[in-house]
């Protein structure tokens, strides 16, 4: 029995019916194929996303906001299996909230990350979920911490992640440089991001960026018509 | 005396032991060459929308087991709360269970609050309670209402993640449905044309989805009031048949008659009351 159990474990889809009738998009888990990146600069972090949701070839909803607040000053970007990212993102969003009531100030970024790698390492064999943390706080001033599948955390000053992400490692390698601007950072962002979302298939629709600072959070949507074109041919 | 075992604290959470035994159980038979009785399936159109004044939802009205069509007048827009509806494709026991213990724990929810609930508390209660069920729980779902906050609409996936859109669309025939609201949604409609938009969403799904048929029902929810119109479209009513196969009396010619009496004599009688009450 115990033999048969192991090697059912890896198989769950198998308990949905083959039903000829219905397409694989009904029975396909909702994931986030995804763009997701996050630039810090001289007084905040900017994050960028696109806004495709996929269950398996069909486009489940084209304006997704993958750009999660989880505390006033402090966002996360989710890629990997959408159910699993929204219910990390509102279990550390109720976890963080309580932490800083209890702290009576704004929470440290360092904290929501660890809160993020507590439950994405504790359940990484269940979980499929590759997220980003961003914001500002006034002990470090803006951070980005990467926490990908598998649970580690580390902290980084540009990070990239998702399917998208493959296609633009040589853009960011090549284009960041410390000490930008907000501007800078937002249209280095933009760019990055539209040149994912012209290369992979899973990442599409809108690019939507916002820039966490001391003063608060301003957000921004690039419409398909007003994404930057890189190529005529 | 000496403990065999180490005590260990019961693990929590739930055993997907069972799980694993079915999928066993499935190859075995198939390899026997039957095949494991299937669940009933909504095979299902179902969508909603925002409009000026509050939400419709619309839905068909099929329910298959496998190619057979199980339910031809199936209702699959659920009560929630007096100002919730939430409409259900995938299993049909799931989402007709899912929703019916959803609606029980925000009654007792209102009552501790005092307020009529939100349709953000049942977007919550609902996905926690599929992420918990790790998607074994067959429940694709479009959840819609008007609270205090405004008109909402939500999709929710059987694994647990949400969607909040101005126009949604589940089911095996969402395709087609989406297909009629990408070319004709307007943001602010007025309720007659929402109505007819919902209804050609549907209709788009029932003659183009072999999974989805029978008629289109509607569910108008506004401030204050809901518009449960189960009809609204009787698009495929059974059609009056032109002939008939029976042959008169007396198309068969009768050659021969032959009458045998059965005596019977009466042993005894009992008479017992059967209990109608």
């Amino acid at each position: 029995m115990a033999a048969a159990a192991t090697m059912m474990f890896g198989q769950e889809q198998m308990i949905s019916s083959n039903n000829d009738m219905a397409p694989d998009w009904t029975s396909k888990e909702v994931s986030t194929g995804t763009t997701i990146m996050a630039v810090e600069y001289d007084g905040g972090v900017v994050v960028g996303a696109d806004s495709r949701t996929t269950t398996g070839a069909y486009i489940a909803n084209r304006v997704t906001d993958k750009l999660t607040p989880i505390h006033d000053r402090i966002f996360c970007c989710r890629s990997g299996s959408a159910a699993d990212t929204q219910a990390i993102a509102d279990m550390v969003t109720y976890q963080l909230g309580f932490h800083s009531i209890e702290l009576d100030e704004l929470p440290k970024v360092e904290t929501a990350a660890n809160l993020f790698k507590a439950s994405c390492y504790r359940y990484r064999e269940e979980l499929t979920a590759g997220i980003i943390v961003a914001g500002w706080d006034k002990r470090r001033g803006g951070q980005v911490y990467s926490v990908p599948i598998g649970g580690m955390c580390v902290r980084q000053q540009v990070s990239i992640g998702g399917s998208g992400s493959s296609y633009i490692y040589g853009f960011m390698d090549a284009n960041y440089k410390p000490g930008m601007t907000k501007e800078q950072c937002m249209e280095l962002v933009t760019n990055a991001v539209s040149l994912a979302m012209e290369r992979d298939g899973s990442s599409g629709g809108v690019v939507r960026l916002a820039a966490i600072s001391e003063s608060g959070v301003e957000r921004r949507v690039i419409l398909g018509g007003q994404l930057p074109k890189f190529f005529t041919h | 005396m000496a403990t065999l075992s180490v005590s260990r604290a019961p693990l929590g959470g739930f055993s997907f032991e069972n799980c694993k035994r079915n999928a066993v159980l499935e190859a075995d038979s198939a390899k026997l060459g039957s095949s494991v009785p299937a669940a009933r399936k909504t095979g299902t159109t179902i969508c909603g929308i925002v409009f000026k004044d509050g939400i419709v939802l619309g839905a068909d009205t099929r329910a298959t087991e496998g190619m057979i069509v199980a339910d031809k007048n199936c209702s699959k827009i659920h009560y929630i709360s007096p100002n919730i509806y939430c409409c259900g494709a995938g299993t049909a026991a799931d989402t007709e269970m899912t929703t019916q213990i959803i609606s029980s724990n925000l009654e007792l929810h209102g009552l501790s609050t005092g307020r009529l609930p939100r349709v953000a508390t049942a977007n919550r209660m609902l996905k926690q309670m599929l992420f918990r069920y790790q998607g074994y729980i067959g429940a694709a779902l479009v959840l819609g209402g008007v609270d205090c906050m405004g008109p909402h609409l939500y999709s929710i996936y059987p694994h647990g993640s949400t969607d909040k859109l101005p126009y949604v669309t589940m089911g095996s025939g969402s395709l087609a449905a989406m297909a009629v609201f990408e070319d004709r949604y307007k943001p602010d409609m007025e309720e007659e044309e929402a109505k007819r938009l919902v209804r050609d969403a549907i209709a788009g799904g029932i003659f183009n989805d072999l999974g989805s048929g029978s008629n289109i029902d509607l569910c108008v929810i506004t401030k204050g009031n809901v518009d449960y119109i189960r009809p609204h479209d009787e698009a495929n009513k059974k059609g009056v048949r032109t002939g008939d196969y029976k042959y008169k009396k007396g198309t068969t010619g009768v050659l021969t008659k032959v009458i045998t009496h059965l005596n019977l004599d009466t042993v005894g009688e009992h008479v017992q009351t059967m209990d109608t009450s």
